[in-house]
């Protein structure tokens, strides 16, 4: 691997930029490997990076349909946190925020990590308890969460001037989430890609995977792709909305529905607003980026959908709560929305497990998982590896649906 | 948004209506059926990329309850499967 640095940086700029190595190679598609990860996105690539690094498992392609990093890790609002509510969930966030703020150094890749404070504003009584309920839990798991008063939050962020006690939506405090951050979704992807790449891992964009296949014995043993079978007796599946899509090709049934979630960005404008804002009782929260424009994002659609676009009213919804609280949002343009497609479990935890299709692992009933990629990486990559749970991820497998042993998750932000 | 049709009211704006989820499978009499059967029904939803068969309210109209077949791939409201 190329090692990036500043004098790589003046070496190649006295050449003309014309010796700069391909970031990843595009080797020709075999029709067999140890592994094939289905999804070139956070999860995809990370599981393939520590496969390699941490497996010496290197026979793997991954594959896409489309280009790499061009699903919802292009499609997020980048918030990286561990304020969750259960004893499963909590290890396994603040695992992955310590592991995303190494992970600059470790990938040789600037991946632009802004630590910055999260508040959240809150506007009513039981939404405040079930926070102090989470931050008795995070307390056990270090992880950083504390109560502060209305005055407080509105010194934190001065350009919260609505809600006030006589308005629509007046503000009852707030709490302080120290660990949070930002950095970049590209780096992310390109990073963990370019690292995956010098391990000897394939990626294969342009690759659509059509289906599963199962052989005689009911295991995994490959893919139907568009350009023909490629073989492997280990399959991930990392492909956020569309995973019961595939899965049910091989005849796997999950408890996933996939819903369409809004977010948009506004022009740049001088710094504002330093930390992440996140109100859960309007189901909105933003943070500006270093560009300048405040990335924001919104509710989900009511029902199902795979639309990846957003709904007129959501968005309105969405503004219009933002303007009550930050009346001076009003003359910002907004330059672009969008939306994602992810699907959500039964109990909004996700699933990393391998199925009851021996072989085929999934990586699914991710409400928010841009924030979990190093950790689900390095835990899915583990399981596949060693043929055993890690001991991060054992809880969230597909059997607690068999045992009604569901992990009730409120710490997605709009899962309410 | 969507332009739904109520059997009482007719055509009237989404922001009217709340959604109320799927309709999957009936209600199974839980003696009658073994657990895995119990537990398919507790957990698992159709989760189509096509038409999809789903509960509306028009709780800021006329409190009517009623079903609707939605394309998930382009929220067109759609005519569903025959009986």
């Amino acid at each position: 691997m190329q090692k990036y640095s500043i004098f790589s940086l003046a070496r190649n700029a006295l050449s003309g930029h014309k010796n700069w190595t391909r970031a990843w190679k595009s080797p020709p598609l075999r029709d067999r490997y140890e592994v094939i990860i289905i999804g070139a996105g956070g999860h995809g690539l990370a599981t393939a990076y520590y496969l390699a690094k941490e497996h010496g498992i290197t026979d793997v392609a991954v594959l896409d349909r489309g280009w790499l990093g061009g699903g919802n890790i292009a499609r997020n609002t980048v918030t990286i946190r561990s304020n969750y509510l259960r004893d499963e969930s909590i290890p396994f966030y603040v695992k992955s925020v310590s592991l995303f703020e190494g992970l600059t150094k470790e990938l040789n890749f600037n991946m632009m990590h802004s630590k910055r404070t999260m508040i959240d504003v809150v506007h009513n009584y039981p939404k405040m308890r079930e926070l102090r309920r989470r931050q008795l839990t995070m307390d056990i798991y270090n992880s950083t969460y504390d109560n502060i008063s209305t005055e407080e939050v509105r010194r934190r962020v001065p350009a919260l001037t609505g809600g006030g006690p006589g308005s629509r939506l007046p503000v009852i405090g707030g709490m302080v989430h120290t660990d949070a951050g930002v950095n970049r979704h590209d780096a992310v992807a390109w990073g963990y890609a370019r690292a995956a790449d010098s391990h000897g891992v394939e990626m294969h964009e342009q690759t659509p995977v059509l289906s599963l296949i199962r052989g005689s014995d009911g295991a995994i043993s490959g893919v139907q792709t568009s350009r023909g079978v490629v073989h492997a007796k280990k399959v991930v599946v990392a492909v956020s909305g569309h995973t019961t899509t595939l899965t049910e090709t091989a005849g796997l049934r999950l408890p996933l529905r996939t819903m369409n979630l809004t977010a948009f960005v506004s022009e740049p404008v001088k710094p504002l607003v330093d930390v992440i804002v996140n109100c859960p009782d309007l189901g909105f929260y933003f943070s500006q980026s270093d560009k300048g424009e405040m990335v924001i994002g919104g509710a989900p659609d009511s029902g199902q959908s795979f639309r990846r676009d957003i709904k007129q009213h959501v968005f309105e919804d969405t503004v219009g709560a933002m303007l009550e609280l930050f009346p001076s949002f009003k003359k910002l343009k907004l330059l672009r929305q969008w939306g994602g497609h992810l699907d959500i479990t039964h109990d909004a935890s996700p699933i990393m497990d391998e199925t009851d299709v021996p072989g085929l692992f999934v990586t699914a009933g991710w409400w928010g998982g841009y924030k979990a990629i190093p950790a689900g990486g390095l835990t899915l990559a583990h399981h596949v590896a060693t043929g055993r749970p890690h001991p991060l991820m054992e809880k969230f497998t597909v059997k607690r649906f068999k045992n009604l042993d569901f992990i009730m998750e409120t710490g997605t932000t709009t899962a309410r | 948004m969507l332009l739904i049709n109520c059997p009482f009211c007719g055509e009237r704006n989404e922001t009217e209506y709340v959604y109320g989820g799927p309709v999957s499978a009936d209600r199974p009499d839980p003696t009658a059926v073994n657990d895995d059967e119990w537990i398919d029904y507790l957990t698992m939803v159709p989760n189509p990329v096509g038409p999809t068969h789903e509960r509306w309210w028009h709780a800021k109209g006329c409190g009517d309850w009623f079903t609707l077949w939605r394309d998930t791939a382009t929220h067109d409201i759609v005519k569903g499967p025959k009986k």
